[in-house]
C-alpha cells in the first residue's frame, strides 16, 4: 500500500506509546536534556553561565570598576585570569558583571515579545475578520525593516537603557509569537474537540486556555529559547556600537567596543568577553535548535544518497 | 510571467508607501526640537537662537503646515531625491548618501559571493553525505556561524591577519579606481567576515532542504530512469531545492546591501552602515532618515526579485497568474 | 532461461538501536514476456522486493543474502554504475505516487526526453520526437502540445501515463508497477490498467505487478505471488491462486473481495510488528485454522503434489493447507 520502504515496514507501533504517557511533563523534559546531547551541553553551559552572572561576581576578589594604575595593561596571571584593562580593572569581575547584564535584558527582552506577541497572535486570530487582517499587516510591515536597523533606530528614539533595549530588542520579533499562536489558533479551532468544547458550553477564553496554549507551548519555547540568543547578540552590538548600554553600566558589547582601541596591546580585552558571550549565544542556540529538531521530524530525518 | 512582474510590482507600491510613513514619522516622535537641530544646536535651549531665524527655519521645514501636508511635500522632496541638508556635513543628504553607496556595495557583493560560494556546493555536499563527518563539519560551521558573532570573529581576525601575521591592513578604504590592489587588501578581511556569517545563515537553510528534496518521491523517480547520482543532485534535486535557497540569499543580500553596521564600524569601512552610525551620534536627523529609507526599501525591492526568480523556478507560481 | 529469478532474498533494515527483516528468504521467477503479480498487504515486504530488484533500497536497508539474476547477471552483486545502465534501460519502473513522482521543476517531455538523451545518447530533437511518440504510445490526449506542460498542470491520471512513458522509454525487457493505480480514482484505475495490459502484449514485456488488491492482480496477471510479514506464503498461476488457494491467507484475500451475491469476508486481526515477528507460521495468530503445531514450526514453500498444467508451480508455504478442492 506505501511506497516508502520505512513506512511500510515499520507497520505498527503499538510497542513505543505506553511507556511515556505514564512520565509526567518534568519527567519528558529532563529525559530530553538527559537523552540529547546537543541539549545537554547546551544546558550545562547555559548553567554555568547563569553562575557565572549571578553567583560569580560574589567570588572575585576584585570589584569591576577599581581601577589599579600600577596594573594597566597585565596579561592574564594567576591574581588576575583574564588580565586587566587600560586602568589596571580586573577583566574577569567585568566579565561577569557584563554576564548579568546580558542575561537581563535577553530575558526581558524574548519575554517582552512573548508577553506582547502572543496574547495579540491568540486574541486577534480568534476574533478574525477586520481586526485580525489590520494586524496582520501591521506586522508585514514590521518584517519588512531589518531587525539589527529596527533596533537601533528605536534605541536611539528611546535613549539608552535596559528597559529601552528591552522594547527595541522585543519590537521585531513581536510578529514572529503573533504568528506562531495564529497558525496554532487557526489550525486548532478546527478540530472536532474544540468543536466539542464550544457544544458543551466551555467560554472562549477557557478553550484558549485549556486547549489552544498546551498545543503552541513547545514551538513557542523553541521560539524564546533562539530570541534569548538573538537578544544577547543585538544587545552586544548595540553596545559595541556605543548605542546600547553605555559606560559606566558594564556590558560584553561595551566591553569590546573598548577592546577594539588596544587589540595589539592587550588582545585577552577583546578574546574574553567575546568568548563568553559566544558560548552564551552557544548555549541558547543548542537549546533551542535540540527542541525543534525533537519537535519536527522533517529535520530529523536521516540518510543521504548513496 | 509578464503579468506576474506588473502585479507583483504593484503589490509593492503600498508597503513602500507604509515605510515613507513610518520613517517620516519617525522625525516627529524625535524627542528634541527639529529646528534648534538643524541649526546645529545640540542643547533643546530655544533662547539661544534669535527668533528671526528660528521662525524663517521654522517655515523652511513647513513645520507651520498640518502634519500629514508635511509628509506630502517630504514625501515629493523624497521622491526628487531631495532629503533636505546634512546638520553635519552642511551639503544635501543625497549627496553624502551616494558618496557613501559604492563602499557598501563593494562590501555586499564581495561577502555574497563568498557566502554563496561557500554554503551552496557545502550544503549539498552536507546533505548528500548526511551523517558523515561532512555533515558534521556543516552543523558545526552553522553553529558557530550563529554563535559567534560577527564583530568578534572581526576581532580575532583582525588579531591574527593584520596584527601578528601583518598581510593586511586592519581597517580602512581605499578605492578600486585609486589603487586596485589596496582596495581588494582593504576587502578581504570585512568581506570574509561578513560573508561566512551570511554563509552559515545560508547553510543552515539549504542543508535542511535538500535533505529533504532528497527523500521526495521524485528523486527515485529519477534514479529509477537510470540517472546517476550526481546527475540527480545537480539537476533534479537542486532545482528544486534553489526554491528555499533564493528565498533565504534573497533575504540575506537586502542586509548585505544595507551593510552590516557592526562589520563596517569594526573595520573603520565607509558604508553607508558606518554612515548611519556617524549620523546618529552627530544627530543628524535628514541623514538618518534618508539611510533608513534606503534599507528598508532595498528590502522591499530585493523581495521583489526574489520573487520573480521564485515564480521563474516554481512553475506552479508562474502559472497560477498567468 | 527465466527473464528475472530471485533466489532467497533477504533484507535487513537498521533502524540505529534495533533493526527487522523486511523480505524474509523471498524466491521467485518471471519468464520473458509474462506476468507476474505481487499481493500483500502494506509491510508485507512486496515494495522492498520491487526496490531490491532496481537497487533503490533506502539507505538504511541492506540486502543480507540471495540473488536476484536478471539477463544473467546477479544484480545484487552488480556496482552503482553498472546498475545505472540497466535502470531505465533494461527495467523500467512506475510508483505508486503519480502526484509526487515527477519533479514539479521540470515539463514532462523533458522528464521523458532525458531518458533517451542519456541511454541512448540521442540529440534534443531526436529525443523530443521519440518523447512524443511514446506519448502517443500510452495515449496522452495532444502528446505534441502535452511535450511543455509541468506536472502540476496534469491529473493523476495523466501524470502515471507520463511515468509509464518515461520507464518504457528505451524498450525494457521487464516492467516493475509499484501499485501504479492506487492513488488514482476507479475510472482511471481501469484505463491505466488496460494500458499496461496493451502494453505488455505489444511490447512482449515482462510485468512484475506489485498489488494489495489481488483482484487487480488476476485481471492482468497469469502468475501471482502472495507475501505475508515478509515471507512468501504462496506462488501460483492466478487461476489456481484464485479458484483453489491452499493457503487460509490467501483464502481470506479472496474473501475479502466484494462479490455479488456473497458475504464480504475479511481477515481477522492485523498484521505483526515486524520488529518482534510471532514464531512458527507468521500467519498463525490470525489463522482460523491454525493448530499447535502451526506456533512451533515454520512450514516451508513446498510445490503442489497435484500435477495438471494449471497447478504447474503452484506452491505453499502451510503445515494444513487447505483443500484444493474447496471452491
Amino acid at each position: 500500500m506505501n511506497t516508502n520502504p520505512m513506512d511500510a515496514v515499520s507497520g505498527a507501533e503499538p510497542t513505543a506509546a505506553p511507556t511515556w504517557r505514564q512520565e509526567t511533563l518534568t519527567q519528558r523534559v529532563t529525559g530530553f536534556f538527559l537523552r540529547d546531547r546537543r541539549a545537554m551541553v547546551g544546558m550545562i553551559l547555559l548553567v554555568v553561565m547563569l553562575f557565572a552572572a549571578f553567583v560569580g561576581p560574589r567570588l572575585v576578589p576584585y570589584e569591576p570598576d577599581q581601577p589599579n594604575v600600577r596594573n594597566r595593561f597585565a596579561a592574564p596571571s594567576w591574581s588576575h585570569w583574564m588580565g586587566t584593562d587600560r586602568s589596571g580593572r580586573d577583566l574577569l569581575s567585568r566579565v561577569l558583571a557584563g554576564a548579568s547584564i546580558s542575561f537581563r535584558v535577553a530575558i526581558g527582552a524574548a519575554l517582552l515579545a512573548l508577553l506582547i506577541g502572543a496574547p495579540l497572535g491568540a486574541v486577534t486570530s480568534y476574533i478574525g475578520g477586520l481586526v485580525d487582517d489590520v494586524t496582520q499587516r501591521c506586522m508585514d510591515a514590521i518584517i519588512a525593516f531589518p531587525a539589527r536597523l529596527l533596533a537601533i533606530v528605536l534605541v536611539v528614539l528611546m535613549g539608552p537603557s535596559v528597559v529601552s533595549l528591552w522594547f527595541a530588542i522585543a519590537f521585531s520579533s513581536i510578529p514572529r509569537y503573533a504568528r506562531i499562536i495564529r497558525g496554532s489558533v487557526l489550525d486548532q479551532k478546527e478540530r472536532e474537540y474544540v468543536e466539542a468544547a464550544h457544544a458543551i458550553g466551555e467560554g472562549r477564553l477557557a478553550i484558549l486556555f485549556l486547549y489552544i496554549l498546551p498545543n503552541v507551548l513547545p514551538p513557542l519555547a523553541v521560539q524564546v529559547t533562539l530570541d534569548f540568543a538573538s537578544a544577547v547578540t543585538v544587545e552586544a552590538s548595540l553596545s559595541f556600537l556605543g548605542l546600547g548600554l553605555v559606560p559606566p553600566t558594564i556590558s560584553w558589547g561595551g566591553l569590546l567596543n573598548d577592546a577594539q582601541q588596544w587589540l595589539e596591546e592587550a588582545p585577552w580585552l577583546a578574546i574574553f568577553p567575546g568568548a563568553a558571550l559566544a558560548l552564551t549565544v552557544l548555549s541558547f542556540v543548542l537549546i533551542g535548535d535540540a527542541i525543534r529538531d525533537h519537535l519536527d521530524p522533517r529535520t530529523r530525518r536521516r540518510g543521504g544518497m548513496r | 510571467m509578464i503579468r506576474y512582474t506588473l502585479l507583483r510590482a504593484l503589490q509593492m507600491i503600498p508597503t513602500v508607501l507604509l515605510v515613507t510613513v513610518a520613517v517620516f514619522v519617525l522625525i516627529i516622535i524625535i524627542p528634541g526640537d527639529p529646528v534648534l537641530s538643524m541649526l546645529g544646536y545640540y542643547a533643546d535651549d530655544v533662547t539661544a537662537v534669535p527668533h528671526e531665524i528660528y521662525d524663517r527655519m521654522f517655515r523652511e521645514l513647513r513645520l507651520d503646515r498640518p502634519i500629514p501636508i508635511q509628509y506630502l511635500y517630504w514625501l515629493g522632496d523624497a521622491l526628487q531625491g531631495d532629503f533636505g541638508k546634512s546638520v553635519v556635513f552642511r551639503v544635501p543628504v543625497i549627496d553624502v548618501v551616494v558618496s557613501r553607496v559604492p563602499a557598501t556595495l563593494y562590501l555586499g557583493t564581495a561577502s555574497l559571493l563568498i557566502a554563496i560560494a561557500v554554503a551552496v556546493p557545502f550544503g549539498v555536499w552536507a546533505a548528500v553525505k548526511n551523517d558523515t563527518w561532512v555533515d558534521h563539519l556543516a552543523s558545526g560551521f552553522v553553529l558557530f556561524g550563529v554563535a559567534v558573532p560577527g564583530f568578534w570573529f572581526g576581532m580575532i581576525v583582525i588579531l591574527v591577519f593584520a596584527i601578528y601575521l601583518g598581510w593586511l591592513p586592519s581597517i580602512g578604504y581605499v578605492a578600486p579606481q585609486e589603487d586596485f590592489l589596496r582596495f581588494l587588501k582593504h576587502l578581504i578581511m570585512p568581506a570574509t567576515v561578513l560573508g561566512l556569517d551570511v554563509a552559515a545563515n545560508i547553510l543552515r537553510f539549504q542543508r535542511t532542504d535538500f535533505l529533504d528534496q532528497l527523500h521526495q518521491d521524485y528523486v527515485r523517480t529519477a534514479r529509477a530512469k537510470g540517472l546517476p547520482g550526481q546527475l540527480v543532485i545537480w539537476k533534479h534535486v537542486l532545482k528544486n531545492s534553489l526554491i528555499a535557497t533564493v528565498t533565504v540569499v534573497g533575504l540575506n543580500t537586502a542586509r548585505l546591501l544595507g551593510g552590516s553596521t557592526v562589520i563596517e564600524t569594526l573595520f573603520s569601512y565607509p558604508g553607508l552602515s558606518r554612515l548611519l552610525i556617524e549620523a546618529i551620534y552627530a544627530r543628524d536627523f535628514p541623514v538618518i532618515q534618508a539611510v533608513v529609507l534606503w534599507m528598508v526599501v532595498l528590502v522591499v525591492v530585493v523581495n521583489f526579485f526574489v520573487d520573480l526568480i521564485y515564480a521563474y523556478l516554481n512553475p506552479r507560481i508562474r502559472y497560477a497568474t498567468a | 532461461m527465466a527473464l528475472l529469478e530471485v533466489h532467497n532474498l533477504t533484507v535487513d533494515f537498521n533502524l540505529g538501536v534495533e533493526s527487522l527483516r523486511a523480505v524474509d528468504d523471498v524466491s521467485f521467477t518471471l519468464e520473458p514476456g509474462e506476468a507476474l503479480g505481487i499481493v500483500g498487504e502494506s509491510g508485507s515486504g512486496k515494495t522492498v522486493t520491487a526496490l531490491s530488484i532496481m537497487r533503490l533500497l533506502d539507505p538504511a536497508a541492506r540486502i543480507t543474502s540471495g540473488q536476484i539474476w536478471f539477463d544473467g547477471q546477479d544484480l545484487v552483486t552488480r556496482d552503482e554504475s553498472a546498475m545505472e545502465s540497466i535502470r531505465g534501460r533494461r527495467i523500467g519502473m512506475v510508483f505508486q505516487e503519480p502526484m509526487t513522482s515527477l519533479n514539479p521543476g521540470y515539463t514532462v517531455g523533458e522528464q521523458v526526453a532525458e531518458v533517451y538523451r542519456h541511454h541512448l545518447h540521442f540529440s534534443h530533437a531526436e529525443a523530443r520526437r521519440s518523447t512524443i511518440e511514446m506519448f502517443e504510445r500510452v495515449k496522452l490526449p495532444g502528446a505534441r502540445e502535452m511535450f511543455n506542460k509541468y506536472p502540476h498542470e496534469f491529473s493523476g491520471g495523466m501524470r502515471q501515463r507520463v511515468t509509464i512513458a518515461a520507464a518504457l522509454a528505451c524498450g525494457p525487457s521487464l516492467l516493475i508497477a509499484d501499485e501504479p493505480t492506487t492513488a488514482v480514482d476507479v475510472t482511471i484505475q481501469a484505463q491505466i490498467l488496460s494500458l499496461l495490459g496493451q502494453l505488455q502484449q505489444d511490447l512482449s514485456l515482462a510485468l512484475l505487478f506489485i498489488s494489495h488488491d489481488l483482484a487487480v492482480v488476476s485481471e492482468l496477471c497469469t502468475r501471482a505471488a502472495v507475501l505475508y510479514g515478509a515471507q512468501l506464503l504462496e506462488v501460483g498461476s492466478t487461476d489456481t491462486i484464485f479458484t483453489a488457494p491452499r493457503h487460509p491467507y490467501t483464502a481470506g484475500l479472496i474473501g475479502s473481495i466484494p462479490q455479488r451475491g456473497q458475504p464480504l469476508e475479511g481477515i481477522g486481526g492485523t498484521i505483526f510488528d515486524l520488529r518482534s515477528p510471532p514464531p512458527g507460521c507468521r500467519f498463525h495468530p490470525r489463522c482460523a485454522y491454525a493448530q499447535p503445531r502451526c506456533g512451533r514450526d515454520v512450514p516451508s514453500l513446498s510445490r503442489s503434489s497435484a500435477s495438471s498444467p494449471a497447478e504447474k508451480g503452484h506452491a505453499y508455504a502451510c503445515h494444513y493447507p487447505l483443500s484444493a478442492m474447496r471452491k
